[in-house]
């Protein structure tokens, strides 16, 4: 590992800004590149937006706890949130026409569009967890 | 600070909104709803969105504008896009979206085809 980086968010939605900042400056610092960079940065926002808001349900005394790491594949991030979980497959995909016109449900397909590995486990301590490394 | 401005112009019967900023969850995402609402409560339903200024977008921004969309249509109105960043056209494209939106780069086109 050639960093880590973990934090603590309070579970509302400004704390998806202070992931995106705070992980940006992580990864500029490790020398990562715009474009690099730019994923992390959707992926982010993406699953913190999800653990404030579907996890968490924005329990002001649970918290979003986030780790970045800088890897020799890449870059990995974990993204946990204290609410009670969900099964990935039953989520609906949102590029089938009867759900193109939905407001909501891309969160996910973004986060796989952008990063190389998505999968969701439950933590052996509560709640769920996001894990997704972008490979360089 | 808000994450985005919107300003108004009129060409004609259309009403062109032209972004600034984030259109991300939280702020940027109520203030487009909001703006939209407005409008058709103003009984304005031909609505040009200009995303040139738009330099980022998450998953509830483009929720919105496909709300914008449904919210205008329901209404007997037209909402289309014009001036996509490529990091736009890019999302639009992963959700299947340019399918169903219209799409210009040009301001004189995008309100020829209003009429």
């Amino acid at each position: 590992m050639a960093g880590i980086q973990e934090l603590k968010l309070p579970s509302r939605l400004e704390s998806v800004e202070e992931a995106a900042i705070r992980a940006d400056e992580f990864a500029k610092e490790q020398g990562l590149g715009d474009d690099f960079v730019s994923a992390i940065d959707l992926a982010i926002r993406e699953s913190v937006a999800n653990a404030v808001k579907h996890g968490n349900k924005f329990a002001e005394e649970k918290t979003v706890d986030l780790t970045l790491a800088r890897t020799d594949e890449g870059f990995e991030i974990t993204v946990r949130d204290y609410g009670s979980g969900f099964q990935i497959d039953e989520i609906p995909d949102p590029t089938n026409p009867e759900n193109l016109l939905k407001a909501n449900g891309r969160g996910i397909l973004f986060m796989r569009s952008f990063m190389d590995v998505v999968e969701w486990y439950n933590h052996e301590g509560g709640g769920m967890v996001v894990k997704m490394i972008k490979r360089q | 600070m808000s994450d985005i401005t919107i300003s108004e112009r009129q060409a004609g019967d259309v009403t062109i909104l032209d972004l600034v900023g984030k259109v991300t969850i939280g702020e940027g995402s109520v203030a487009l709803r909001s703006a939209i609402r407005r409008l058709l409560g103003e009984g304005k339903n031909k609505i040009l969105l200009n995303l040139a200024g738009v330099g980022y977008i998450d998953s509830s921004g483009i929720g919105e504008l496909v709300s914008s969309f449904t919210a205008v249509n329901k209404e007997g109105g037209t909402l289309k896009l014009l001036k996509l960043t490529q990091k736009i056209q890019d999302l639009l494209a992963i959700t299947k979206l340019l399918t169903v939106f219209d799409v210009f780069d040009e301001e004189s086109e995008a309100l020829s085809s209003f009429a």
